[in-house]
């Protein structure tokens, strides 16, 4: 527990990215199996404990602590972990931290009965670091500005493998990830995932901007207005996976017996309406959407009123067969040959949108009036399915207004009705490669463009994912992207980013996508028309 | 009896010493000021006269350029103020040259502490335990969860990581009367011999501890090396100067600060700061508490910090205490 305590704290004064990742490493490769496996988790997806919560800390404080001596020190510190260990009587015998599984097995162990007697001593075994990193860990999220991908990321770093494949058989492990260090530490085979409903990273695109691309190389889609996600059957099971690879299978259980092959599929999520028609047989607008994501159980009323359908793009692997190393064309015309097979109460399959030349294409996608309809997609017809973003292969095409997706930095409270919100966002772009260390810079400020209750949540947002305040404002820890459309952005020194947007707007709060897939400062820069 | 103390006054800028009309580190110009430190807070200039030790006397003309109506009192030595009130200057243990004011009048004896510590100090003389009828504290650190750790610690936590980065240095933000002087005593104390880098505006202060006879090895002004020179050195800076334009020409420093805050992940945080260190020149909490309990005084008056859970401390313990409103006193950057 003290190396892990010694992590924790060195993470919580370090801010560069790459000194992070480095430290993470360091530990992943000093430390044993399986301590570094729950370490591990506890960074990235965080440990539950459902008998520790941070009602039970408070409650063991004050019988130890006069109720308004802990009030004022709580309030002091901001943190009820922080303040805890702080203010933990010192233990009359010397330290004898437990290790980090050892520590996990007995938190496991507690009951809401046992908790009030255990958790004490476990207190009593550690000193300051070690007890703030333990309440840490028992309650959940650590807070200290390490997402789930910096953490696989440093995984992939420490044993030099590459990031895609822990992501690959990261979601179909449980920790300590014993298969995982076994393959990646101990060169053992990887984790067998065939017969798993387990996620694939997604093949991203990059922005079109100015390339001008010939239509007998690439074939061109539309791009639709829902969320991007996977339908994976295998092993007798079917999953839903959101674009970060979190798994919303509970959220459309409509999907889930619909699929009668092992398979695993690459669409857009949508709803059916009858509002913005369209020739593609009716999907609703994005808040439409809305109303259904995020819910943990469904209503039949959501279900009937909110039917959730897959408009197909790709086939990853049909029955056994891996197709990611095919061209474009072979998989296109592998999963034309599918939809024959899946009932189109639930699947269609993205249209291929025929244009004689790109110009032509371009006049089609002006003229296009779909609400649905985010824009196009430029696909490479040789392209294999890749996961991540390459240069050449897929590009994105958006209709306007102006949109990026940036990371939300930091928050104000509003003014008037607004003044109990942290209604003021300041978010940001990256200044390269956020796996390689970039940093966020911020581009612009926007308090518009969300309804009553995005705010709400918004706000919860703010308050639990704080990192920092100064004064009124509050640093998140950046792990929220907004899809911002704006109508110009120009060169400014006002930023550090060098640019300012002119009027921007949230149009969209991405939660489903992981902050490293927002856009770059120079995606932007490109956007400059003077 | 507590009636009978109506010589001494709280006033919102200052303690007055009624019969005598002098004023204890009054946070405005007055005609007679004692002054229990150098610390800007406690000691402002444009006073007509003022009554401190030597060596605060010779911090304040080292701030203020002016020695105007200035009444030397060494450690020990009373003097008698108009109104029949003795004033006797007993160490602090804060900074250098700082002391608690014992004022005696009509048979009841006075504490006032300004800001004091009771860990060792290798720069000024050691607080001590003086009994009172009324003894005035300061709060800075009047919370329990601060406890500042053995500077032993702190040290050894500063030197491993200079070790370890042979090609950095460590920056230290200390604040520049006192901290700063302490940490390169301690660092000299732990055995480094290394010449230490000073920002400019350290050195006079660091001059005039030495001219004191506080022992600080070799010293270098930063502005009169190159980067390559201060590879694998510590070097001492103001806490402004700490994420400055100026901390550029460093060998990419590693930022540290000396502060009694620093306890407090998100103060560290606040600041930017990557090597906290917990060194504090003012009373911890088991200190604060342990020191009303020594002088045992009738009532605790408490001056500036967090009051409340001082005041809170001695209400548990059935000791009188009230917290005094007094403006202009600021948490020094400790
Ligand atoms: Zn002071
Ligand atoms: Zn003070």
């Amino acid at each position: 527990m003290e190396e892990f305590a010694a992590l924790v704290d060195a993470l919580v004064y370090t801010r560069s990215r790459n000194e992070k990742l480095r430290l993470i490493a360091e530990y992943l490769r000093a430390t044993p199996d399986p301590d570094r496996g729950w370490a591990l988790a506890a960074l990235s997806d965080g440990l539950d404990f459902p008998a520790v919560k941070s009602s039970t800390i408070r409650n063991l404080m004050q019988e130890r602590v006069d109720p308004v001596l802990w009030t004022l020190s709580r309030d002091f510190v901001g943190d009820t972990a922080e303040t805890a260990s702080l203010l933990w009587p010192a233990p009359a015998d010397p330290p004898s931290p437990p290790s980090v599984s050892e520590t996990v097995e007995l938190l496991s162990a507690m009951t809401r009965k046992s908790v009030v007697t255990e958790l004490p001593r476990l207190l009593d075994r550690l000193d300051a670091s070690g007890r703030y990193a333990l309440l840490k860990l028992a309650t959940g999220g650590m807070r200290i500005g390490v997402s789930s991908r910096l953490a696989k990321t440093a995984f992939a770093q420490a044993f030099d493998v590459s990031v895609d494949e822990v992501e690959e058989y990261w979601h179909g492990l449980q920790p300590p990830y014993a298969e995982l260090f076994d393959w990646a530490a101990h060169g053992k085979p990887p984790p067998d995932t065939e017969n798993l409903p387990t996620f694939r990273p997604f093949m991203l695109a990059h922005p079109l901007e100015d390339t001008v691309v010939d239509l007998a190389d690439y074939a061109a889609e539309w791009k639709w207005d829902g969320i991007r996600v996977q339908l994976v059957r295998a092993g007798g099971e079917t999953r839903l996976y959101s674009r970060s690879g979190d798994d919303i299978s509970a959220t459309f259980p409509e999907l889930l017996d619909v699929l009668p092959f092992n398979a695993v599929l690459d669409g857009e999520l949508l709803v059916r309406g009858s509002v913005q028609g369209g020739e593609e047989g009716g999907a609703a607008s994005f808040n439409a959407l809305q109303q259904r994501l995020g819910r943990k159980t469904v209503s039949k009323k959501m279900l009937t009123e909110y039917p959730a359908f897959v408009r197909l793009y790709d086939a990853l692997i049909v029955e056994g067969d891996d197709l990611r190393e095919r061209a474009w064309t072979a998989r296109r015309s592998r999963l034309e040959a599918l939809m024959a097979r899946l009932p189109d109460s639930h699947f269609d399959i993205s249209s291929v949108v025929e244009a004689r030349d790109f110009e032509h294409l371009a006049q089609i996608r002006e003229g296009s009036r779909d609400d649905a309809i985010e824009g196009l997609m430029l696909k490479r017809k040789d392209s294999p399915y890749i996961a991540g973003r390459r240069v050449g292969y897929w590009y994105k095409w958006k209709r306007d207004p102006l949109l990026v997706d940036c990371v939300l930095m930091y928050a104000q409270r509003g003014s008037g009705k607004r003044s109990s919100f942290y209604s003021d966002y300041t978010f940001g772009c990256w200044d390269g490669d956020p796996d390689q260390g970039a940093d966020l810079l911020p581009v612009g400020k926007a308090y518009s463009g969300f309804t009553d209750e995005e705010l709400k949540k918004l706000d919860r947002h703010v308050r639990q994912n704080t990192v920092n305040r100064f004064g009124p404002v509050r640093e998140t820890d950046r792990s929220l992207v907004f899809e911002v459309a704006f109508d110009s952005v120009h060169e400014s020194r006002r930023h550090k980013s060098g640019l300012a947007m002119r009027f921007p707007r949230i149009r969209r709060i991405r939660w489903d996508k992981p902050p490293h897939e927002a856009d770059r400062i120079e995606a932007l820069r490109l956007l400059i028309r003077d | 009896m507590a009636a009978s103390f109506s010589w001494i006054r709280p006033e919102p800028h200052g303690i007055h010493i009624v019969p005598a009309d002098c004023w204890v580190d009054p946070s405005r110009a007055v005609d007679k000021a004692l002054v229990t430190h150098g610390h800007a807070d406690h000691a402002r200039g444009g006073h007509d006269q003022t009554v401190a030790t030597p060596e605060t006397l010779a911090i304040m003309k080292l701030r203020y350029a002016t020695s105007a109506g200035a009444t030397p009192v060494a450690y020990g030595e009373t003097i008698r103020l108009p109104g029949g009130v003795d004033a006797t200057y007993v160490p602090a243990g804060h900074v250098l040259g700082s002391a608690q004011i014992l004022l005696e009048h009509a048979g009841e004896r006075v504490v006032v502490t300004g800001d004091y510590k009771r860990r060792a100090d290798p720069t000024c003389a050691p607080f001590e335990v003086t009994k009172c009828d009324i003894f005035i504290t300061e709060a800075t650190f009047g919370l329990p969860l601060f406890t500042h750790p053995p500077i032993e610690e702190e040290m050894a936590k500063l030197l491993e990581r200079l070790a370890a980065h042979p090609d950095r240095c460590v920056l230290v933000g200390a604040y520049a009367l006192g901290k700063a002087q302490r940490v390169i005593a301690e660092l000299r104390r732990a055995g480094h011999r290394d010449p230490i880098y000073l920002h400019g505006a350290m050195e006079k202060m660091c001059r005039l501890y030495e001219e004191h006879g506080v022992d600080l090895g070799e010293l270098r002004l930063v502005a009169d090396y190159s980067k390559d020179d201060m590879r694998g050195a510590v070097v001492v800076c103001p806490p402004s100067a700490l994420n400055d334009r100026w901390s550029r020409r460093l060998p990419d420093p590693i930022t540290a600060m000396a502060s009694g805050w620093m306890r407090v992940r998100q103060r560290a945080r606040q600041r930017n700061v990557e090597l906290p260190l917990v060194i504090s020149d003012h009373a911890d909490w088991g200190e604060l508490t342990r020191t009303i309990e020594e002088v045992a005084a009738q009532e605790n008056w408490i001056t500036h910090g967090r009051e409340d859970a001082l005041l809170r401390w001695c209400q548990l313990h059935q000791r009188r205490a009230r917290a005094l409103a007094l403006a202009g006193y600021e948490d020094e950057d400790d």
